[in-house]
């Protein structure tokens, strides 16, 4: 039997959650020996070349690009996850919800205090740039989710324990002090 | 005049002024007030059932607070012992012979037969829980009282990985300029304990505005400027949340060693039985 294929993928999140996968220390060699990666910032593959078993998924959704990132997991991947508070509620990105987006552009580029070129008020509109969203999604308000895993970052034992139980069929071991929302 | 004589068991001399009269009545109203308390202190024992387990607490204390002293933890968020019960949240909420009650408002009574740890009430616990989270901002990791917080804890308990509602991200805005503490109101549950316990000169410095889904907490700023350093730490701490916060002060305990880090909320009074 072929090694289970994952991918994973950072959205509008900080990549604190990709760390503390790194942060399983050395059962990242055996990590290795269990799964073969496909695309993912860990070894760089830019798209899918085939179909993967787990998608782990860190940060919501703030833009056009990260729903089509999102769309394209979810149609790659037998099963997803959500990976920290950014893709299960929108972490900090989502602080902005309450502010019109009109709002946030305008203090990013033309009013904020560390502005201070910007006199002619541009603000950017390339067709290279993905569209903001209204607001941060949460990822499974977008597409379906599986699993959720919550931390910022989820402690790494969670993060091992959530893929041992997955490759090989077993109850996920949730002890008291893995499972936290910070 | 025999009237008094009669009902306190006093001799009055019939010449009494009036003034002295009324201190005799009000002493005699004392002395009974403080009888019935003791009668209440001293009998009134009963018994009751949490699960299986015989309790016994005073009658008419609280089933939350009774239920503490047997070593039975009833998860609360609005409410703690020596408070007047407001009964808001209804985390605490139990099958009280048959019924879903709240046990932070029902007093214990003899024979009372209680289902607290049940699979059907966690369940409802978990959905309460939840629906809070979503209702208002909680963004855990930016907060102060992570690590310390009631509601958190709960999350923690129940083991709640995500809300099965949507997160509805509702405008609150944050009141800063009172004094020592300011007021977040993403982060409030309306469990109107800061209401019921935080005084300054004999006034309430907190208090409910507006009505239905447009109620919030409000702050009485000139009250609130005059809350001394312990004032305002223990309005901090009697918030089960991170709403009420003490300015300049913040993230100073490290991670691992705040109080529901390693231990889960209610194992205090799980241990104790």
């Amino acid at each position: 039997m072929s090694k289970p294929v994952v991918a994973t993928a950072s959205l509008a999140g900080c990549f604190g959650c990709h760390m503390s996968i790194l942060d399983i220390d050395d059962r990242i060699l055996q990590l290795v020996e269990l799964v073969e990666f496909n695309k993912s910032p860990i070894d760089d593959i830019k798209t899918f070349t085939k179909m993967c078993d787990v998608g782990i998924i860190e940060g919501g959704c703030c833009n056009s690009e990260n729903v089509e990132n999102l769309l394209a997991f979810r149609k790659n991947c037998k099963i997803l996850i959500s990976l920290g508070e950014c893709a299960i509620m929108g972490g900090l990105p989502a602080l902005r919800n309450g502010i019109p987006v009109e709002e946030c552009i305008n203090e990013a580029y033309c009013d904020g205090p560390t502005v201070s070129l910007n006199k002619e008020r541009i603000l950017p509109n390339d067709d290279e740039l993905p569209m903001i969203l209204d607001k941060v999604y949460p990822l499974h308000e977008i597409v379906k989710i599986d699993y959720y895993l919550p931390g910022c970052p989820p402690r790494a034992d969670l993060i091992w324990n959530a893929l041992v139980a997955l490759l090989t069929g077993s109850k996920m071991d949730l002890p008291y002090e893995v499972v936290k929302f910070d | 005049m025999g009237l008094f004589n009669n009902l306190f068991g006093k001799k009055l001399p019939v010449e009494t002024p009036l003034d002295k009269v009324q201190d005799t009545v009000s002493s005699a109203k004392e002395v009974i007030k403080t009888d019935i308390q003791k009668e209440v202190n001293m009998s009134n024992k009963v018994k009751f059932i949490i699960d299986g387990k015989e309790c016994t607490a005073e009658k008419g204390m609280m089933l939350v607070d009774a239920a503490a002293e047997n070593g039975v933890y009833i998860p609360v968020l609005c409410h703690m012992k020596g408070m007047i019960p407001a009964g808001s949240c209804r985390v605490c909420t139990c099958k009280i012979n048959g019924r879903n009650m709240a046990g932070c408002t029902t007093p214990v009574d003899e024979g009372m037969k209680i289902e607290n740890d049940t699979p059907e009430l966690t369940e409802l616990r978990k959905t309460i829980v939840e629906v809070l989270f979503v209702e208002g901002n909680h963004f855990c990791p930016a907060c102060e009282k992570s690590g310390n917080c009631e509601l958190q804890a709960l999350g923690y308990k129940y083991q709640m990985m995500v809300p099965r509602f949507p997160y509805s991200f509702p405008p609150k805005a944050v009141e800063a300029g009172a004094g020592k503490i300011y007021l977040d109101r993403n982060r409030c549950i309306m469990c109107k304990k800061c209401i019921r316990t935080v005084h300054v000169d004999g006034k309430n410095v907190f208090a409910f505005r507006g009505r239905g889904a447009h109620l919030e907490i409000n702050i009485d700023k000139t009250l609130a400027a005059k809350l001394t350093d312990k004032q305002a730490q223990e309005a901090m701490d009697v918030c089960p949340v991170g709403s009420i916060l003490r300015k300049e002060k913040g993230f100073d305990e490290p991670i691992g060693t705040r109080k529901y880090d390693k231990h889960q909320i209610g194992s205090e009074i799980e241990k104790v039985s």
